[in-house]
């Protein structure tokens, strides 16, 4: 009846877990309290779990990365406190089955379900509103896209309360990951966490390509598109021409686990090989996707906040495009020590260093853009001067490890451990958080506090610092990654010092709930009524903050790169036609809701071996896509005199400022 | 103020062309998604033309092909995309009764497909050569039974397609969906072309 779940599923004798569950589940009870004693169930509802709003879904997608960013940093202050005890005698406090699924639960959670929804909410918050569009492409495929990361961010969050995590490392390589070696439920955990995700990230993948290519405003030409929607256009590209490959990949994986096939043991023919290769020729690509949209947003802010267009835009296109295409022909550098041959490694460390050009090129067009300009030194600045010499670091200690010869005396080692975090943080990371602040007035109508965000902006960079830099030194003293103990008393000083620089982290993020806190309170002194808080330059900002449900009363027409800025410069920014057209919009839907968690229950079920509830679950699935299909009655028409009364509220709301605005002629430099 | 008005007139004309022609935009996104459906079925070529000669001492394709029953099955699928093809053209003439009927014979002829196919898979592993024997067996009944699946899941989207253009008729919606469907259907024609050629022409020869 319950496969193989049973009571003793439940992790009794982890005290550890036991209190991180009844925390979570004092914390939900009291959240769920909350929504039942304001009845905002209903509001809950038709505002946001049924939305098809890119912006709202775009807000959902930040909201679950940054509760994922808590469990994901959570886990690492964890290992950090581990490491910086558990030298010779001591055994630290965290058991090595315990430990092991720790570093894997951080890595999946912060590359998937962490960076992933973030960029991708960022996507869906900026991308519409910067071609002019009223919506994606596909509305309900996004709502559905968003369901089905979230039936992923939900296994892997009960595997911590039912069964286990897998103990593996991220990469799950086998035949460690194998039935054989992984006996219980935390690779399937694993498995279906991802195939879900991924399949929601797939579907954002085509959504996106179809929404910029077939949607831009009127005059918007290839290379008139905001440097940002290109940089998620390249990732896009990215994520469909790489997410398949990890479907298939961990498709063959389980099917090695469940139907006792071979294709990755070490019985009857399997090869383990061939899975780190699949599995890379997806995992590198998907550090260029994470990253591709961090360079379009410090393009953007660097570009607003110098009061310059950005300087090479075409150039940082090209650039764009010669990294999506190298992306793919690298991946073998993940594993020079398999042994390929000197040839071999030597084509993929080339490759890998050729990368270097034009990631180079994109840092010093961001430098030429801030040369003569006036910078701003707001928080997205800071974000991004901390990016340009933390990711340069990063990026140099990864051209050192594409060489095949010193990569054979690093490769699994903290020196690489301290490399990629360089670049996911130092890139990534600082690239979301400084999106989050240049777009959260667009979303939410009112700015974040500034003197906190820059306190968090410092912690976290100092923090890194001093979190990851020893890291680079225990990996030149022979330090290996996932020790959860070591006999060595030369790498216990570095190590508690990394731990401080974890500390110092953790106060960069309170800062950042710090500031949300402080920001909400305060929303009406840092109220955004121009919807344009920066002196924007692209059509975002040309519409009101947050945007009308419509986005675009009128969808504008493009003349230029910088649209906005062009028609700041025109005096036709904040022109009102003589009246509105009836706007055509999507209607809600519950199906994406109903069909992600069917998703999370259909996972659950193959975890455990309940077969009898998957097969309900799937047909469940199914039986939601084709009755929505039958549904004609998916979209309605807003009519002009409700636009005219929107549009009438805000106008009135700031007509003063905007008019200021309008005739303030923009200093434009060189 | 002329300007305004023009502006805004310009911004009305493109209008309905943003939001009215997503029959288009449909059909493209579909084009996308089968691309990436292509990589699915590439990265699992991949893993077969890896794994073909690891039998670990089992059968090898030349011991268990049976070529003249798979051009057999062949045969029904390649005829299923002739049939699928005048569905097409009748639902472009607006005649529903005939487009049925082409989409019903599609659909005999896919499920035949799938019936001799699991057929074929049902006497290797009774023989003693199923899935789980070799790397080899894995990666064939993986690779082609994955393209069945595909099709399977055509047959049942077919079927939703005829009861839909059953109650309502040829309208726009149906007939882009029928157009989806088209793709997904040649699509797989396709991909069996290669699994053909590359898993029983070459694993026989």
């Amino acid at each position: 009846m319950f496969g193989k779940l049973t009571l003793e599923a439940v992790p009794f004798h982890e005290p550890i877990i036991m209190i991180t569950l009844a925390v979570v589940a004092i914390a939900g009870l009291g959240i769920f309290g909350a929504i039942t004693y304001y009845r905002k169930w209903g509001y809950l509802w038709t505002e946001w779990l049924t939305s098809v709003d890119h912006k709202k879904i775009g807000v959902m997608y930040i909201l679950v990365a940054l509760i994922m960013l808590l469990r994901g940093f959570a886990d690492a202050i964890m290992m950090r406190g581990q490491l910086a005890i558990a030298e010779g005698a001591s055994q630290g406090y965290l058991p090595p089955e315990h430990y092991d699924q720790i570093f894997t639960a951080h890595g999946v959670i912060m590359i998937i379900f962490m960076a992933m929804p973030f960029m991708v909410g960022l996507m869906n918050i900026a991308v519409p509103l910067q071609i002019g569009a009223r919506d994606v492409a596909f509305p309900f495929l996004n709502s559905l896209s968003f369901w089905l990361f979230v039936a992923g961010a939900i296994l892997v969050n009960v595997s911590l309360g039912v069964g286990e995590f897998a103990r593996t490392g991220w990469v799950a390589y086998p035949p460690l990951a194998e039935l054989g070696y992984s006996p219980g439920v935390g690779v399937d955990y694993y498995i279906w966490a991802l195939q879900l995700s991924g399949l929601g990230t797939l579907l954002t993948g085509v959504n996106f390509l179809v929404t910029v290519f077939k949607m831009r405003a009127p005059g918007m030409s290839w290379m008139k598109i905001p440097v940002f929607t290109w940089a998620c256009t390249f990732t896009n590209v990215l994520i469909v021409a790489s997410f398949p490959i990890l479907t298939a990949t961990l498709g063959l994986l389980s099917l090695d686990r469940y139907l006792d096939m071979h294709f990755f043991t070490n019985e009857l023919g399997g090869n383990a090989m061939m899975y780190i290769n699949l599995f890379w020729a997806w995992g590198h690509p998907e550090v260029y996707i994470l990253i591709l949209p961090a360079f379009g947003i410090f393009s953007e802010v660097i570009s607003t906040f110098s009061g310059k267009k950005l300087f090479g835009y075409t150039s940082m296109i090209w650039a764009s495009g010669a990294i999506t295409v190298l992306g793919f022909v690298v991946w073998l550098h993940h594993f020079f020590t398999m042994g390929s041959g000197a040839n071999v490694n030597a084509f993929f460390g080339v490759a890998t260093m050729v990368i270097a050009v034009p990631t180079g090129v994109k840092l010093f067009s961001w430098l030429f853009t801030m040369f003569r300009g006036r910078v701003q030194f707001t928080t997205p600045v800071l974000w991004t001067l901390g990016f340009m010499v933390t990711f340069t670091v990063g990026g140099m200690t990864g051209v050192l490890l594409a060489v095949p010869g010193a990569d054979y005396v690093l490769h699994n080692s903290l020196f690489l451990i301290a490399h990629f975090h360089n670049t996911i943080i130092g890139g990534a990371v600082f690239g979301y958080l400084a999106g989050f602040t240049f777009w959260f007035p667009k979303a939410f109508g009112f700015k974040l506090d500034e003197r906190l965000g820059k306190g968090a902006f410092w912690c976290w960079i100092t923090g890194f610092f001093v979190a990851f830099m020893p890291l680079y030194v225990l990996g030149f003293m022979g330090m290996t990654r996932r020790l959860n103990h070591y006999d060595n008393p030369m790498w216990q000083p570095y190590l508690i010092v990394a731990f401080f620089g974890a500390g110092l982290i953790l106060c960069g993020i309170l800062f950042q709930l710090a500031q949300l806190v402080v920001s909400l309170r305060n929303r009406e002194s840092l109220r955004d009524v121009t919807g344009d808080p920066w002196g924007g330059r692209t059509l975002e900002w040309s519409t009101s903050s947050p945007p009308p449900f419509y986005n675009f009363a009128v969808t504008p027409s493009v003349r230029a790169l910088d649209a906005f800025q062009d028609m700041k410069e025109r005096g036709e920014a904040y022109l009102r036609p003589d009246h509105y057209a009836p706007i055509h919009m999507p209607k809600n839907t519950s199906a994406g809701l109903i069909i992600g968690l069917l998703g999370a229950v259909f996972g659950f079920a193959l975890v455990w071996h309940i077969w009898w509830l998957g097969a309900v679950s799937f047909i469940g699935m199914i039986a939601t896509f084709i009755a929505r299909s039958y549904n004609e009655d998916v979209d309605y028409y807003v009519q002009p005199d409700e636009v005219e009364r929107i549009e009438n509220l805000h106008h009135a709301n700031f007509a003063a400022p905007r008019q200021a605005l309008n005739t303030q002629p923009v200093a434009e430099q060189i | 103020m002329s300007s305004t008005v023009m502006h805004s007139n310009h911004a009305v004309a493109h209008d309905d062309h943003e939001h009215h022609d997503t029959g288009g935009n449909t059909v493209f996104g579909f084009w996308l998604y089968l691309m990436t459906d292509c990589i699915l079925f590439a990265s699992v070529f991949a893993t077969y033309a890896v794994l073909v000669n690891h039998t670990a001492g089992g059968p090898s394709g030349k011991d268990i092909f049976e070529l003249p029953y798979v051009l057999g099955e062949t045969a029904l699928l390649l005829v299923s995309s002739c049939t699928y093809g005048f569905a097409m053209i009748a639902a472009h003439r607006g005649f529903k009764g005939p487009t049925l009927a082409w989409l019903a014979a599609t659909f005999v002829l896919g499920a035949g497909f799938i019936g001799m196919e699991l057929n074929e898979f049902h006497h290797l592993i009774a023989e003693g050569f199923g899935p789980d024997k070799s790397a080899f067996l894995s990666s064939f009944f993986t690779l082609v039974g994955m393209h069945g699946l595909h099709v399977t899941a055509g047959l049942v989207w077919m079927i939703v397609m005829m009861l839909q253009v059953c109650r309502r008729g040829l309208t726009d919606r149906n007939n882009t969906r029928l157009m989806c469907l088209s793709l997904f259907w040649h699509f797989l024609d396709i991909v069996w072309i290669c699994v053909f050629t590359i898993v029983y022409l070459m694993g026989t020869i």
